[in-house]
């Protein structure tokens, strides 16, 4: 039940934060309508690394641990974040075309680095995919999220560096608007947006989380070659709502 | 220091092995610095016979051919290992998995420098661009190169040694993975090349380094655990 209203909050906080963002909050003067993308761009890219946070996190503990709900928690972070990962590109490429007049840009090295990281999360989930076995599934893809969480802060730095040893940014970097100068609407809008996202992301989260315990359950059954009626209720109060 | 000399000795037996078994005719090497050499000379059509352009771009083919031939490399001294069950005896030995893991690694890393030391010759051959001006500052990179993409090559090939569809899922895992080590060799071979006129090789050096000693970390430490199963 709580993560039915949870979910509830999270519909009614992200139409709520998107009403406000569209139709109360001004449209930028240099960047008209274009600039609104923000609000949600901003958020899906940090919850695409928090996701991808999580699965590292989660793997480590796997690790150490060996439990299998941490798997469940990885994969769930890994999902999640390649879908706002995949989010925030395109929101990025949408704000692009008008403000910049280029969907992609080189010169900014945060673009690049979500590609790379969007690759690696695809990668993640295409290697799980692959492996039949629980136990060795959720092995092989905690030590590929390390692998990947070591990476990404190298390929971000690298980017930077490659843009900047040679050439200035010619363009203006996309979150200007978060400067303390900006108007406070702005940033109130993005502020809501941040929260109402971030509820989304508790509720799919948990809704994932779930699904992935229950997931795990069917295949034991198929291993196990079924298991009786009164152990699958037993089993299945774990990962009720 | 007993201890760590013990694991260097492993490790060196590990890589040894490995060497043996390719002096031997398995020729991961030979056959994928073909391989790499072929995509030097299909790179030439595809950007056609205009010499200075061919220059210009020859760091970063030079690169590129050398990870994709990597990535053949790499697989097959994996593949050499599971495909007689030898994975499992390697093991099963009683010995420091993290031994075990420098000596993928370090033969990964042999093979790689014979790789890049094979195709540096054909690009300067056939891009017309002059390598013995810049031959200490060219090993450096190569050699920083082929360590790091040993170091994280090694536990991508264990992590994927043992499925169907390795060919396919190796290469996705890591192209994605190895793109600081790209940028940063070929941003520090161009470099050489031109003399080193923004006395920016250091620091891409220092970025290879980095890169290195993070990935033989995380390798070191998770290598043990794809053994295990």
């Amino acid at each position: 039940m709580g993560t039915r209203l949870l979910g509830i909050l999270a519909l009614v906080a992200i139409v709520g934060a998107s009403a406000f963002g569209l139709f109360v909050v001004k449209a930028d003067l240099n960047q008209g309508d274009a600039q609104r993308i923000m609000y949600v761009h901003v958020a899906s890219a940090w919850l695409a690394y928090l996701s991808f946070g999580v699965t590292a996190l989660a793997g480590l503990a796997y690790l150490v641990r060996r439990d299998l709900r941490f798997d469940a928690v990885a994969v769930s972070g890994a999902e999640l974040g390649v879908m706002f990962t995949a989010f925030a590109i395109w929101g990025g490429m949408m704000w692009g075309r008008p403000v910049w007049g280029v969907f992609w840009s080189w010169g900014d090295p945060r673009l690049t680095t979500t590609a790379l990281l969007l690759a690696l999360g695809i990668g993640y989930l295409l290697l799980r995919r692959l492996i039949d076995d629980p136990a060795r599934r959720a092995t092989r893809a905690a030590v590929a999220g390390l692998i990947a969480a070591v990476d990404i802060p190298i390929v971000h730095f690298s980017v930077e560096w490659w843009r900047g040893l040679h050439q200035g940014p010619t363009i203006g970097s996309p979150d200007k608007i978060l400067n303390p100068s900006a108007p406070g609407m702005f940033v109130a809008a993005l502020m809501f947006q941040l929260l109402a996202f971030s509820l989304a992301w508790g509720w799919l989260m948990l809704r994932r989380y779930q699904l992935a315990r229950l997931e795990w359950l069917i295949e034991e059954e198929g291993r196990l070659g079924g298991i009786s009626a009164a152990q699958r209720a037993a089993r299945s109060g774990e990962v009720a709502t | 220091m007993s201890a760590l000399a013990a694991a260097a000795r492993i490790a060196l037996i590990v890589a040894g092995k490995d060497a043996t078994a390719e002096l031997r005719g398995r020729q991961a090497t030979a056959s994928t610095a073909f391989f790499a050499a072929l995509v030097l000379l299909l790179f030439g059509f595809a950007l056609g016979p205009d010499p200075t352009r061919l220059a210009e771009a020859g760091p970063g083919l030079l690169w590129l051919a050398t990870v994709f031939g990597g990535l053949l490399t790499i697989g097959r001294l994996h593949q050499l290992e599971a495909d007689d069950g030898a994975l499992e005896q390697l093991a099963l030995y009683p010995v420091d998995r993290r031994a075990l893991y420098a000596g993928k690694a370090l033969a990964g890393a042999t093979a790689m420098l014979v790789l890049g030391g094979l195709l540096l010759p054909v690009v300067a051959l056939l891009y017309g661009i002059d390598l013995a001006s810049a031959w200490l500052p060219l090993s450096v990179i190569l050699l920083l190169g082929a360590v790091g993409f040993a170091a994280i090559g090694t536990c991508y090939a264990a992590l994927t040694v043992r499925m169907r569809s390795r060919e396919l899922l190796l290469p996705l895992l890591m192209l994605p993975a190895v793109a600081p080590l790209l940028l940063a060799a070929v941003k520090a071979t161009t470099a050489a090349l031109a003399g080193d006129p923004l006395a920016e090789l250091g620091s891409w050096l220092g970025l290879l380094v980095a890169f290195d000693l993070a990935m033989l970390v995380v390798g070191t430490a998770g290598y043990g655990f794809l053994l295990e199963e």
